[in-house]
């Protein structure tokens, strides 16, 4: 008898873990199918600002406000839960001229009415007090205190990671190409296997219009909106306290300076409407329009020092109202969490609320787990730890003496816990998302082929299989001298064949 | 806290020339901490020859020329730390370090003398646009799977910057079976040694395309092409000249930058230019006691110079711990026009004895130019150079009686004057 | 008269040497430096030679190649079948430096020897 699913969720971006996770607290059979190699590999889940909004930004009324204000709230006890590290460092809105005060306060009486609390309009000197480095030009700001920002993939991750050990399922590398309604449950189709469901929830972000419209739901369409980012060095985190954004537009919230939550400066995104779902390229556009507006805020941060830059393209909707695509959809049982945008990373633990609502009102039963752990097994961080505990640590196991990636001062422990944990890490990108090996300076040109080294033992594979990504994304493609002897083979060939 | 005399961070030629020299002159209680797990730092993967003509007057390969240190080492038993990673050091020269076998533990060091070498500049330092896929890698990385490991990382190469270890990489990989399609240089010059550009890549029929670089790169999962143009005299991409070479492996090899991140910590002055410390004529950086020698110090091209400049360093720690300290530095150092730097960038002749040797790079490429030291309007020294390219270092040797003749307040300059 | 110009490798000055041939002899040589380089010149417009630097495949060592070259120069045109020759060979561990690896290798003269020591892996 083929396994009948619960709920089958497509995209293991944040909204699909998050719903997985919240589905995990009832006796459920979730499964998780996810196209790329891992937890966020693929979509905007990976390739954002990183960052909690307070909740100003939404038009009242619409789901991404309510989910952006409930979502926020909800943070600081998940990633104590998770063990995920989280800042709340507050964010401002800042004003060059008049004009854009007056649109502070546009921003002001948004976000009273979408019940944000801690705004506050503030004056040049106090916007110096909190940013000293910003330009002088500012002319006023609005402080949300409860903004904040975070690590997304690693948050991602540690949701996923949570959902697996309460008995969610996942499966990776199962790209969903078709979905059939069969009587009162779904086949769900991938080029490797078939899938059975009563429910199946639709988190595939980018694509989560091609999914609907497979099913046969009343289609609409999602496209790319591309943003590229910089990353600047820890040395020029100093810059930005808060995240600093300026006066939206049209487009979005635009370019920020803001800095990361393991000390990096973060600087981005542009918005540009393209149509190709997989052009996940920067441009030399793309960088140097982020620069240049970005030093509007702080003119400061010094440019030659970046160590990083990449895009990531927003699953926006084509829709009227442009808000979040929830609910179930005309095919019963088949729900959407669709066209998640800004403030999608924010809003994703009350989407999976919200989501568990729809499902019981559409005949879902939901029974508690006694047995549900909230909390997953504690990350051991070897920078944060006093030489007594990494002492008592490496007693223990020696690999946390061993230091790998030099520049984030990650260590091999780390590295096979990242690996070992449910959902763990298969690729030097899963490892660098998990623990920041290949994050730092040097960008993995020293720790690269030290990963390389312990995926393959910890995976059982020949390092000429470990991955970047998944996929072809092969690091190595032959064994030394492979190719002179392929070379010598066919010398010897040739001349068996003119010797014949 | 374990207690040496002089601890030595790095066991590549720099810390290994350090540590017996300071043996064979007599101090006897010193450590060499290694990340690696052995001793010989980047020569155990440079294969190549080149090594050694000046110092042992035969051409080796890095890991002979290394041998011979590390034979040295062995034969002395001196102390060795492997696969132990120095945490911090501060500025009353504590040492702070981890292995698996001690766990964290700190050392109180007589001198330290930093031999931690460099890393290679990323693709993301230099921004160039594009996808992130798979076969993007810096020239060092690639030797170490080639060499060390026993992988390759493509077929079909293309390699950014002309410098030494571009140049070794084209025909290593070449000799290996794979295809080298170009070395793309963005200066209208090569910085790598002639000696390279000949052996590496005339000989293979490797075409060197000058004045041009990548602008992107392609392919999603491994990569599948580069766009590369021509760069116009400000080193600006001139669109027009855009053209895509196929390949599954891009190759860096624009820069290595001194690995300072535990100078810097330790609020050790460095050098914007050089990227390694400020030192006075004994090598000492700006703090007492500490001593820098090799790549940490400035990027060297030849192993000889980095012995030479470790044995300095040596003499001066022992100095150092024997003597309690030198006289301040009175005269500045600079780099005048058509020099890049000078190190040391301080001096205080009453310190030496016979001679102080500079150390410098070229701005650009000089044919039958002067080399100058000038202090205010007086020449200390006019010197005829046939060829000076900033892939070649330059020695100047300034004996104390002409140094005596620099005037404090003006200090010292080097520059090109041209013929 | 033909007038071939080549770059010195034996050291890192790169001196440009000009030599005068006719008729297939060297009739004069301009531009060198020192006597390596005298000879370095003549060599390489009659018959040039290289130093091989490569690694071979080894087999219980602490490392999975053994890094060699040949003691010698080897005729330029000889490097491609050399490296192909060298690929197919798979060394023991432990071998000593300097340590000879090919005798003779194609019949140029030229041993291929050991540039590192290659220590038995342990195991654990």
């Amino acid at each position: 008898m083929k396994e009948m699913y619960d709920v089958l969720i497509i995209g293991a971006g944040v909204v699909g873990c998050s719903i997985a996770r919240e589905l995990s607290k009832y006796k459920l059979k979730i499964l998780v199918v996810e196209k790329g190699e891992d937890v966020a590999s693929e979509g905007a889940s990976k390739a954002n600002s990183a960052i909690l909004h307070a909740g100003y930004d939404p038009v009242p009324g619409t789901l991404k406000a309510m989910l952006n204000v409930r979502g926020n709230e909800m943070y600081d006890e998940l990633c104590k839960d998770l063990d995920v590290p989280i800042k709340r460092t507050g964010s401002l809105v800042v004003a060059f001229s008049e004009e854009e005060v007056k649109e502070l306060y546009e921003l002001f009486d948004r976000g009273i009415k979408n019940g944000v609390k801690g705004l506050s309009l503030i004056t040049k000197d106090m916007v110096k007090e909190i940013e000293p480095h910003i330009n002088d030009t500012v002319v006023a700001a609005l402080y949300a205190k409860t903004a904040g920002i975070i690590c997304p993939y690693g948050y991602t991750i540690a949701v996923a990671e949570n959902a697996a050990q309460n008995g969610a399922e996942f499966v990776f590398n199962s790209e969903v190409i078709d979905i059939k309604k069969n009587g009162d449950f779904f086949i769900v189709k991938t080029h490797k296997e078939e899938f059975y469901s009563k429910y199946v929830v639709n988190a595939a972000g980018l694509y989560s219009d091609v999914i609907n419209n497979m099913v046969g739901a009343k289609p609409f369409s999602v496209h790319p909106r591309k943003g590229e980012y910089l990353i600047l060095d820890k040395d020029q985190g100093y810059l930005a306290r808060t995240v600093i954004f300026q006066v939206p537009t049209k487009m979005g919230k635009g370019i920020l300076v803001s800095p990361t939550v393991d000390g990096n400066l973060l600087i981005g995104p542009t918005s540009e409407d393209i149509q190709d779902k997989e052009f996940k390229a920067t441009t030399r556009e793309g960088l140097n329009k982020a620069i240049t507006v970005a030093k509007r805020s702080v003119d400061k941060f010094d440019v030659r020092k970046t160590i990083t830059q990449f895009t990531g393209l927003r699953a926006t909707p084509d829709t009227e109202d442009k808000d979040f695509i929830i609910g179930e959809s005309d095919v019963k049982g088949f729900i959407n969490a669709a066209g998640i945008e800004s403030p999608g990373f924010t809003a994703a633990p009350a989407i999976a609320e919200m989501i568990r609502d729809i499902l019981k009102d559409a005949g879902l039963q939901l029974i508690e787990k006694v047995d549900f752990n909230p909390k997953r097994k504690p990350v051991i961080r070897f920078t944060e730890l006093s030489d007594e505990e990494r002492n008592k640590l490496i007693k223990e196991n020696p690999a946390y003496g061993r230091i790998i990636c030099r520049c984030e001062t990650v260590t091999e422990g780390e590295i096979i816990d990242a690996i070992r944990r449910p959902v763990g890490a298969k690729s030097l990108d899963g490892v660098k998302r998990r623990v920041r090996a290949g994050m730092g300076r040097c960008q993995g040109s020293f720790c690269g082929p030290r990963v390389v080294e312990i995926l393959a033992r910890e995976l059982n594979i020949s390092p000429l299989e470990v991955t970047k990504h998944g996929r072809n994304s092969n690091i190595l493609t032959a064994e030394t001298k492979k190719f002179l002897l392929e070379k010598a083979s066919e010398v010897l060939k040739k001349e068996v064949y003119e010797n014949a | 806290m374990l207690n040496y005399d002089i601890v030595i961070i790095g066991g590549g030629p720099a810390g290994l020339g350090a540590a017996v020299e300071a043996y064979e002159k007599g101090v006897k209680n010193i450590v060499i901490i290694e990340r690696d797990k052995y001793l010989g730092g980047i020569l155990e993967q440079c294969i190549h020859n080149g090594f050694g003509l000046q110092e042992f007057k035969e051409e080796l390969t890095g890991p002979e020329y290394a041998q011979r240190f590390i034979d040295k080492v062995e034969e002395y038993d001196i102390n060795v730390m492997l696969e132990t990673m120095v945490l911090e050091i501060t500025p009353d020269r504590i040492v702070k370090a981890v292995n698996s076998k001690e766990g964290v533990f700190t050392i109180k060091a007589g001198a330290i003398i930093l031999a931690m070498g460099c890393r290679e500049r990323p693709r993301g330092a230099i921004m160039i646009p594009g996808t992130r896929p798979a076969g993007i890698l810096t020239a060092g990385t690639a030797q170490r799977y080639v060499n060390m490991e026993g992988y390759l990382p493509g077929k079909e190469i293309v390699i950014l910057g002309s410098g030494d270890v571009g140049l070794i990489m084209a025909r290593r990989l070449t000799l290996e079976g794979a295809k080298v399609k170009a070395v793309v240089e963005l200066m209208p010059y090569s910085s790598g040694l002639t000696r390279n550009i000949v052996q590496c890549l005339e000989d293979f029929n490797i075409p060197l395309l000058l004045s041009h670089t990548v602008i992107e790169i392609h392919g999603k999962d491994r990569v599948e092409g580069v766009t590369i143009a021509k760069v116009d005299e400000n080193r600006e991409p001139i669109m027009e000249t855009a053209q895509y070479i196929s390949c599954d492996t891009l190759i860096l090899s624009v820069g290595l930058i001194p690995e300072n991140e535990l100078s810097q910590k330790a609020g050790i002055e460095l050098d914007p230019i050089t990227g390694g410390p400020i030192v006075n004529e004994m090598l000492e950086t700006s703090v007492p006691g500490i001593f820098a020698c090799g790549n940490v110090l400035q990027v060297h091209d030849l192993v000889d110079n980095v012995t030479a400049e470790a044995r300095m360093a040596a003499n001066s720690a022992i100095r150092f711990i024997r003597e309690g300290g030198f006289k301040k530095s009175n005269i500045s150092v600079k780099a005048g026009k058509g020099i890049r730097y000078v190190v040391p960038q301080r001096i205080n002749v009453d310190n030496i004895d016979k001679r102080i040797k500079f150390r410098m790079r070229p701005t650009d490429v000089y044919n039958n130019a002067i080399l100058a030291v000038k202090s205010g309007d007086r020449y200390l020294l006019r010197q005829k150079r046939i060829r000076l390219t900033p892939g070649e270092m330059i020695d100047v040797n300034l004996s104390k009686e002409i140094l005596k003749n620099a005037d404090e307040k003006e200090g010292i300059v080097f520059l090109v004057e041209e013929g | 008269m033909e007038v071939k110009e080549i770059t010195c490798i034996v050291c890192p000055l790169g001196c440009r040497i000009k030599v005068e041939m006719e008729g297939g002899e060297i009739k004069s040589i301009k531009g060198y430096s020192c006597p390596k380089g005298l000879e370095y010149a003549k060599n390489e417009v009659t018959m040039p030679k290289r130093m091989v630097t490569t690694s071979v495949r080894a087999k219980g060592g602490h490392l999975p190649l053994l890094s060699v070259r040949t003691k010698e120069p080897v005729p330029k045109e000889k490097i491609h079948e050399i490296m192909l020759e060298l690929a197919k060979i798979e060394v023991k561990a432990p071998v000593k430096i300097g340590d000879v690896i090919v005798k003779n290798i194609l019949g140029t003269g030229v041993d291929v020897i050991a540039t590192r020591n290659l220590y038995k892996k342990e195991v654990s």
